[in-house]
């Protein structure tokens, strides 16, 4: 196995024996490399001790786990009640639009956006919503999105 | 001479409207014009509307609280205030809308979010000085079966959803043998169109932590746990300063107050699975496990976390215990209805003009909370429908609008109280699709483990799916009925128990959009593509081609300053013409 496990091992080291550790471990891991790769199960599986069925069970229940590669920045569009009857569905139509996603893909081709629909962010009195990174834009209409976009360095002429 | 004060509300909703941008030109602005001014930050006082809020004080001509403040503005606006000029009358709060504002706050009664918006949930001095931990040591003077008599007289129920006595389920867990018992805080918030519970951590995390050590205390628990959603970073990093500074100041930690009592507070945050909601789910989440629920009994009071006594119960029910303990139960119980005391937190969203987080008295009609408290409905178009109690819940119509707000008479619409998610609805919004909607969440988020969720949930939506797809037939009404009943039978948890709701809801109050949607073909609030019509009106159609450029399936023929026509056969319905047009020459029917 090819792994760059001195800091993975670090992580490891800082649950080994607690209990209630594996979603924190997971979540931490995820932040270090981006998404859970077999590889990377199978290694937290020989060293915690813990079956790698019940870390891919864990990572397949929760939908934070990414068991692909992710992009860069992450856009978590809510389709949340308050979203879905102010217009969610057109906001996302212009993000795959402008994001030039292809039907059942998630990250971009130059690997600069992934888009995940997610339940609901709480900004219900802004919809509709969406988040990128940690950052919250709101009351939006599919025009607005292009501007968005651009803010994060994404160059939409050139996909 | 008073101090004076700037306040910026940087809560989710103020940070999404663009208050950090107002805050920092406010920052810049003061130290490089070196003014004696205080910039303070707050969280959510509720009015998201109006975000971003910004609050001037310590004048004598009083405070004034500003709304919708334009970054480009609030520089000047701060320098009238200083200077005794008159603001903008546009901006204060107090003056618009004829007074409709202090109607706002007035049909309030601000228990649970006395201190949201109000002081800075990141200083631990800030909530002492607004009478914070004093309800701590009064409890710690208090017996301990006194506290839980306490809270059982004052009448809370669980503000979860569920609405069961929270005095009784403490003294359970009281009862329960065993050396270590462990309380939980609920802030899994899942529900779509919710955010009561981030806006009380964003706000006033030291309220929720107290109301915590005091229920710790009572019932003999040593350590504790605050199950956050993720989605809430806002909410996760105001908790662990507040769990910091708690700790630092020994009210949290070994031999609390010198009462001989210890309380260790973690946070646990979810990773994004809305079952977990679920106490016995969360428990399972908790401890590393796949949220899927388990058998009750035992009950958590009796085998809970890791197999020991333990008792959950939501932010909000937590939030109140304080005020409780300080007030007292007689006090608390003069606000609600007879079974419902108290207050209650909603979340106003959807089609309403004053959408955000408001708190009223039980007891209160739906109506005064739509009309009165939220300004009613946003745009022109009439009142519909209000969702109450998110994917567990239903949606109650106009003819309903005076049901009071106490669990038991909502329970008689099909509804739920829920958390207290109220999304309003227009004409403009299609109940088929609401209930698709749902019915599409709780498929998705369905843990798998009893089978008529997991298989029963998906049968619906493929049925409601194929209504508002035109492919409906009469038969499907029965269907959706016995596929609900046997769900609800055979689930184990309250995800499996109330996912129908919705959808019994609006096949009780709207059939008929059931009916126009199954017999005619047709979706009377425009809303479902599939049934659809886009034409061109040629009385109207000036020929100007932007609406055959913008068409993504190019189906609009017609020469320049000619009357274009829409090939129905090839049309996707993506509404696209009918969004370019500038002359209202396309008909959407």
């Amino acid at each position: 196995m090819q792994h760059a496990h001195s800091s993975l091992d670090a992580v490891i080291a800082k649950y080994r024996g607690k209990k209630g550790a594996l979603i924190p471990l997971l979540q931490e891991v995820q932040d270090l490399e981006g998404f859970l790769s077999q590889n990377t199960m199978q290694y937290l599986s020989e060293q915690m001790q813990v079956p790698a069925a019940e870390i891919f069970g864990v990572a397949t229940f929760y939908s934070m786990f990414r068991l692909k590669p992710q992009g860069k920045h992450i856009i978590r569009i809510c389709k949340g009640t308050a979203c879905h009857v102010s217009g969610a569905n057109g906001i996302l139509g212009s993000l795959k639009e402008n994001l030039h996603l292809p039907e059942g893909e998630e990250t971009t081709a130059d690997g600069h956006f992934t888009l995940m629909e997610v339940a609901c962010l709480g900004c219900c009195s802004l919809a509709p919503v969406i988040m990128i990174d940690d950052q919250t834009f709101g009351k939006l209409t599919p025009e607005s999105i292009p501007a968005i976009l651009d803010k994060f360095a994404y160059d939409r002429e050139a996909k | 001479m008073n101090e004076i004060i700037v306040k910026v509300g940087v809560g989710s909703c103020g940070l999404a409207a663009g208050a950090a941008e107002v805050y920092n030109k406010l920052q810049d602005y003061i130290s490089s014009a070196a003014l004696t001014v205080k910039l303070k930050k707050t969280a959510c006082i509720g009015m998201c509307f109006e975000e971003p809020i910004v609050e001037f004080s310590g004048l004598e001509s009083g405070a004034v609280t500003l709304g919708k403040v334009d970054p480009e503005h609030v520089i000047g606006l701060l320098d009238d205030y200083l200077m005794g000029n008159q603001i903008d009358a546009n901006v204060i709060l107090a003056e618009k809308q004829d007074g409709v504002h202090n109607e706002l706050l007035q049909n309030q009664v601000r228990i649970v979010l006395r201190n949201c918006g109000v002081i800075d949930p990141e200083s631990i001095e800030a909530y002492e000085a607004s009478g914070g931990y004093t309800a701590l040591r009064k409890a710690l003077d208090m017996e301990r079966l006194q506290i839980i008599q306490e809270v059982k007289e004052s009448g809370l129920r669980g503000r979860g959803g569920a609405g069961f006595s929270t005095g009784m389920k403490w003294s359970f867990c009281y009862g329960a043998k065993g050396d270590k018992k462990y309380v939980i805080c609920n802030a899994d918030e899942g529900d779509p169109g919710a955010f009561m519970d981030r806006s009380v951590l964003e706000g006033d995390p030291h309220n929720v932590i107290e109301g915590m050590i005091i229920g710790a205390y009572a019932m003999g628990a040593d350590e504790g746990y605050i199950y956050c959603r993720a989605e809430y970073p806002l909410a996760i990093k105001h908790l662990k300063i507040a769990i910091e500074a708690a700790t630092q100041k020994g009210y949290l930690g070994k031999n609390i107050m010198g009462k001989g009592f210890d309380f260790l507070l973690h946070i646990k945050e979810g990773a994004g699975a809305f079952v977990c909601g679920e106490e016995t789910a969360l428990m399972a989440s908790i401890e590393g496990k796949r949220g899927m629920p388990t058998i009750r009994p035992p009950f958590p009071a009796e085998s809970g976390l890791w197999g020991k006594p333990t008792n959950i119960n939501n932010v909000e029910t937590w939030a109140n215990i304080t005020w409780i303990i300080l007030n007292g139960a007689d006090a608390y119980q003069k606000y609600g209805t007879e079974k419902s005391t108290g207050t209650k937190v909603f979340a106003l969203a959807g089609k309403i003009a004053n959408s955000g987080l408001i708190e009223v008295p039980m007891g209160i009609t739906i109506r005064d909370v739509i009309y009165k408290v939220g300004g009613g409905m946003k745009t022109e178009l009439p009142f519909k429908a209000v969702q109450l109690g998110g994917p567990s819940g239903g949606c109650i119509p106009a003819s309903l609008l005076d049901t009071i707000v106490d669990y038991d008479s909502i329970n008689k619409t099909g509804a739920i109280m829920g958390s207290g998610g109220m999304v309003v609805m227009d004409t403009g919004t299609c109940m088929v699709d609401v209930a698709r909607f749902f019915l599409n969440f709780t498929q998705n988020e369905s843990c798998g483990k009893c089978t008529f969720c997991r298989i029963g949930t998906r049968r619906m939506l493929e049925i409601l799916t194929a209504i508002t797809e035109g492919r409906g037939v009469l038969e499907d009404i029965e269907k959706l009925e016995a596929l609900a009943v046997n769900i609800i039978k055979g689930s184990l948890c309250g995800l499996g128990q109330t996912a129908p709701n919705p959808v019994l809801t609006t096949l009780r109050y709207f059939k008929e959009e059931y009916l126009a949607h199954i017999v005619e073909k047709r979706c009377p609030a425009g809303v479902c593509t599939a049934l659809l019509r886009y034409e061109i009106l040629p009385e109207k159609c000036i020929g100007c081609t932007a609406c055959a450029r913008k068409c993504p399936v190019n189906c609009i023929s017609g020469a320049v300053k000619q009357t274009h026509v829409i090939d129905q056969d090839r049309c996707i319905k993506c509404g696209a013409c009918y969004t370019t047009c500038k002359f209202n020459a396309i008909k959407k029917a």
